[in-house]
Formats: C-alpha cells, sequence, structure tokens
C-alpha cells in the first residue's frame, strides 16, 4: 500500500519506457510521425548497429575513457582517503574542501575548465609556458592527441572526492586495535596497508569502482560541453542523444539497447570477480 | 606465549625509535603536509579560477600573459548576467523543476522507505534489490522512449517533463537511503504507538517522519543537487530559450559564437559563480549529513 506511489513512479518512468525502447529497436519510428506509418523492421536495425563504425568508434572512445578515469580516481581517491583519515591539524577543513569539485554541476566545471584549457588565454597553457614544461601553447581539447586526456582530467577532478568518500567510509571502520597488533608484531606502514587495510577495504574498493565504472561508461555531459558532436571524439551516449533528437528513434533505441548490454557486461565481470573473492 | 614474550621485548624498542626531537618529528611531517597542500590546491584552484575570471574585466581577460589575481576587480561580469533575461529564465526554471523533484521524491519514498525498513513481506528484498539496482541506470537508454512519451503527452518543451523524468534517478535513491536510516531507528517509541492504538500512517506521520528529518534533509538535499545539474534530459526533453535550466543555459552561452574571443567568458565564468557558491555552502554546512547519505547509500549495501 505505502510503497505503491514508488513503484507505480519508478515503473511508469523506467519500466514502461524500457520496454518501449526495446520495441522501438526493432522498428524505423521516427520523431516526425504522420509521413508514413511505423514499420516493422525486425532484426534490420541491430544488423546495421554491428556494422556501424561510428558506434565502434565511439565505444572504443568510452571505455578508453573509462578506463584512464576509474584507474586515475582509485588511485588519487585512495591518496586522498588515506591522508584524510590520518590525524593532523585541519583535517575537517580538508574534508570539507574535497567536497567542493563534488559539489560543482558537471556541465559547470566542464566549463571551468574548458576555460583553463583555452589555447591562447588558458591558465594550464600559461602555467606550462611559465615553468618551461611546453614550449608553446597546446589546443588541448582541438588536438587529437589530447583531447581524450583533457576530457578525462576533467571528470578525475571532478569525481575523485566522491571515491575518496567512499573509501574514507570504509577505512573508518576498520578498527584502530588491528594497527596496533600489526605495529607490536614490527609490520611498518607499508605493511600494514598491504596486510590490514587492502583487504579489510575491499568491500568499498569494489563498490567504489562498480560505481565509477558504470558511471564512466554513460558519460555525455562533459564530452558535449568540450565537443559537441565532433566526430572523433563521441561517446555511446552522444552518439545516441544525437540520433534520436536527430529524429531516427527506432535506430537510437537499438543503440540504447546496446549501451544497456555493454553495461551489463562490466556489470557480469564485476559480480564474477565478486563471487570468486568470496570463495 | 612466545608471541607474548616477543611482543614484550620489541614494544620498548619501538618506543625508543619513536622519541625524537619536535624539530626533527616536524622535518619528516613535512613531505606530508606538503601533500595536503597540493590534494588543497588541486580541489580549489579551478574554482578560484572561475572567481578571478569573473571578477576580472574583459580588457584584461583576453590579455596574454595571463594575470592570476584581478588588479581591476570589476562586478561588470555579474551584472550583465544577471540581467539576462535567459539567465533569469533558467533560474527560476532550475528551482522549479529541482525544488517540486524534491518534494515528490522525498514524500514517496519516505513512505515506500518505512514499508520496506519496518515491515515484512514477500518480495521486500526483491524490491530493495531493484531499487538498489536502479540507482546505477543509464538514463540514455530510455531517452528515445521518454522522447515519444513526453511528446505523445503534449508535455515537450514543459517543466512537467523534466520533472516526471528526473524521478528516475532521484526516486530510487531515495528510497534505497530512507530505508537505510529508518532501519537505523530503535523500534520501542514505534512499538509504544501501535500499543496506543495508533494506525500504521499515523505512526509513519507522528512517528517516524519526525524521527528520521535528518535523513530527509540530507536526502532532499542530494536529490536537489542531483535534479540542478541534471543535463541530459533537460537538453533532450527543452528547447526555448525560456524553459532551459540552469547547466543548458550556461552551455549555450558558448554554442552561440565560434571563436574564443567572442565568447563573453567573464560572464559564463560570472554564471558559474553564482549557480555553485549556494551549491558549496550549502554542502560545507550540511557537510556530516551529506557524508552519511552518501555512504549510506554505497557502503552498507
Amino acid at each position: 500500500m505505502m510503497l505503491a506511489p514508488a513503484l507505480l513512479i519508478v515503473g511508469f518512468v523506467a519500466f514502461y519506457p524500457l520496454g518501449v525502447t526495446v520495441y522501438q529497436s526493432f522498428t524505423d519510428e521516427q520523431f516526425l510521425q504522420g509521413i508514413e506509418p511505423t514499420k516493422w523492421l525486425g532484426l534490420q536495425n541491430y544488423t546495421n548497429l554491428i556494422h556501424d563504425t561510428v558506434f565502434r568508434d565511439a565505444v572504443v572512445t568510452t571505455v578508453k575513457f573509462t578506463g584512464i578515469t576509474v584507474f586515475f580516481e582509485f588511485i588519487l581517491g585512495m591518496i586522498i582517503a588515506l591522508v584524510v583519515n590520518s590525524s593532523f591539524k585541519g583535517r575537517g577543513v580538508m574534508r570539507a574542501v574535497m567536497l567542493v569539485p563534488w559539489a560543482i554541476p558537471t556541465v559547470i566545471s566542464a566549463q571551468m575548465w574548458k576555460w583553463m584549457y583555452d589555447d591562447v588565454f588558458g591558465v594550464i597553457n600559461d602555467a606550462l609556458v611559465r615553468l618551461h614544461i611546453v614550449s608553446r601553447p597546446v589546443a588541448w581539447i582541438s588536438d587529437p592527441q589530447t583531447s581524450l586526456a583533457s576530457v578525462s582530467a576533467v571528470d578525475i577532478w571532478k569525481t575523485t572526492p566522491f571515491v575518496a568518500l567512499l573509501l574514507l567510509a570504509g577505512l573508518q571502520v576498520i578498527p584502530k586495535d588491528l594497527y596496533e597488533a600489526a605495529e607490536v608484531d614490527g609490520a611498518n606502514k607499508w605493511q600494514q596497508f598491504w596486510r590490514v587495510t587492502v583487504p579489510l577495504l575491499r568491500p568499498a574498493i569494489l563498490v567504489a569502482l562498480i560505481f565509477r565504472t558504470l558511471d564512466a561508461l554513460r558519460v555525455f555531459d562533459i564530452f558535449y560541453v568540450f565537443f559537441g558532436n565532433r566526430a572523433d571524439t563521441q561517446t555511446m551516449a552522444i552518439y545516441d542523444q544525437n540520433t534520436i533528437v536527430g529524429g531516427d528513434v527506432g535506430y537510437g533505441a537499438a543503440i540504447s539497447v546496446g549501451i544497456f548490454l555493454i553495461i551489463g557486461i562490466f556489470v557480469a565481470i564485476y559480480v564474477t570477480v565478486m563471487r570468486v573473492e568470496e570463495q | 606465549m612466545n608471541v607474548i614474550a616477543e611482543r614484550a621485548t620489541r614494544a620498548p624498542a619501538g618506543a625508543r625509535v619513536r622519541k625524537r626531537s619536535p624539530f626533527w618529528r616536524r622535518v619528516r611531517k613535512a613531505p606530508f603536509y606538503l601533500l595536503i597542500a597540493v590534494i588543497f590546491i588541486y580541489a580549489v584552484f579551478p574554482f578560484y579560477w572561475a572567481i578571478r575570471s569573473a571578477f576580472t574585466p574583459d580588457g584584461e581577460l583576453f590579455k596574454t600573459p595571463v594575470q592570476y589575481f584581478p588588479v581591476h576587480a570589476t562586478l561588470t561580469n555579474f551584472r550583465e548576467v544577471l540581467s539576462s533575461g535567459e539567465f533569469q529564465d533558467a533560474l527560476m526554471n532550475s528551482t522549479i523543476v529541482a525544488g517540486s523533484v524534491v518534494v515528490v521524491a522525498v514524500a514517496v519514498g519516505a513512505l515506500a522507505a518505512y514499508a520496506l525498513g519496518r515491515f515484512n513481506f514477500r518480495g521486500r528484498s526483491v524490491t530493495l534489490y531493484v531499487m538498489l539496482s536502479m540507482t546505477t541506470f543509464p538514463q540514455i537508454a530510455i531517452l528515445g522512449a521518454l522522447y515519444t512519451m513526453i511528446n505523445r503527452f503534449g508535455i515537450y518543451n514543459d517543466l512537467k517533463a523534466l520533472i516526471l523524468s528526473y524521478m528516475i534517478f532521484t526516486l530510487p535513491f531515495t528510497v534505497w537511503v530512507l530505508t537505510s536510516f529508518m532501519r537505523a531507528l530503535p523500534k520501542d517509541l514505534e512499538e509504544a504507538a501501535y500499543i496506543d492504538g495508533a494506525s500504521p500512517f499515523q505512526v509513519f506521520y507522528k512517528v517516524m517522519l519526525p524521527l528520521v528529518a535528518p535523513g530527509l534533509v540530507t536526502t532532499g538535499l542530494l536529490a536537489f543537487i542531483a535534479a540542478w545539474n541534471e543535463f541530459l534530459y533537460a537538453l533532450s526533453f527543452t528547447q526555448t530559450p525560456d524553459k532551459r535550466t540552469v547547466p543548458v543555459a550556461i552551455v549555450e552561452f558558448t554554442a552561440k559564437s565560434g571563436s574564443a574571443f567572442q565568447i563573453p567568458w567573464g560572464q559564463v565564468m560570472a554564471a558559474t559563480v553564482i549557480v555553485t557558491v549556494p551549491l558549496i555552502v550549502l554542502t560545507l554546512v550540511l557537510q556530516r549529513r551529506i557524508l552519511a547519505g552518501l555512504t549510506a547509500g554505497a557502503v552498507k549495501g
């Protein structure tokens, strides 16, 4: 009874549309209806999708982006979590400061960084030239060699605090006496980290990795702000949105199902890893 | 026995190592404080840069070498942004959308969370798992279906379309987090109320809601931030400038012109600062609550 409103809303805005998406993916549904009635296409959209090189490039870009960002967010997040978990003056301030990038809307942080990356008046080029790290300004966003790295840096900046917070929450529940015992047994800090912290932090680590991977795979905002629909740096989500809003709802639905399956593969991998870990 | 003996001999040795003069202790700590400083600058610098650009007049902004502080600080950028009708509309739209989403998601979510957190019934854990998996639901997967639905209902380019579609990522989350809050509450008060003859709904309103109020604030704030920041649906389901939300408006600031000279970066950064400062202040004030909410959503699962 009390559940009914929640279940109705979730069903209506999530499960019903999911069913509609699957149905649409077998049709040639267009946004501008009335010109021709929608036809059943069978698997036509899916055969097209498999041979669609634009989609293939988008998958590659998205997976690369996911690998880069999840890796760096995890390493940096771990370092920050360990630092903020140890006691020092101003720890409260640091924990608050960590939340600043997290609180800024993704689109807005993308705009802030886009301006910092500016090839003529951007602070990043200015600082790097002054420090003699680069000899002249780099067009970070438009140069295909640096575009993926530049967009990844924004995501890493924005999301590392979230990873750090998840890991910090895990660190805080590790009992202090375990470290004391390890110390008495003569383990140094490095050994303590690998023998005590990492094994006990495993659940938090897995949760952080899963959340971040699933999130990175559906990335849209930052890429849209940085590149619009530039063909060489499209993600799966950008290509899909572009197709749907362009009017080709049927084919867009097939892309959606494709994205769903790809994300499903990653979920399956993580679940398998967790099962193996437990045994 | 052996281990204890070993510990007894080692403990004093460890203590001797740690006995150093305060000066050396500080020197040894220096890399640590350097690391803290680096993290601090890394986290804050981009936002500092937005602030300094917002206060810098165009003449200085588009000049090399870059100046790291606004020498002739000005409020012109803020004045121009705030007087722009499109930005005012965007602020209004975002407030309406995020506010309505919070009210609906928290009200419906609290009711569902009470049922899930306090009663045992068939399908309870299935429902919880569905809600949890929904929090990572890829919004893009149903974009096309929502797009056709919204057109069929005639709410395309209407804020109602956003309020409705934002339930996908706010409601499962509020249900999940509030359930963990409800579960953590002691049962005594509730039982006392039942003994006094209260109905489940009365218990919910009069006992549970006041007790779980901190949790409502936390989840409400997190839902507000999520709705305030949403971009994909806002971009796809609205079309005219008077229906745009803040994120879309801030992106379209630049989309109108081509080269760097024409992008009013000073104004873009002023808009950025205006919409971000309230969020940052709220986050810092409610820091502890947010941490509790975020980790309840993830770690306890």
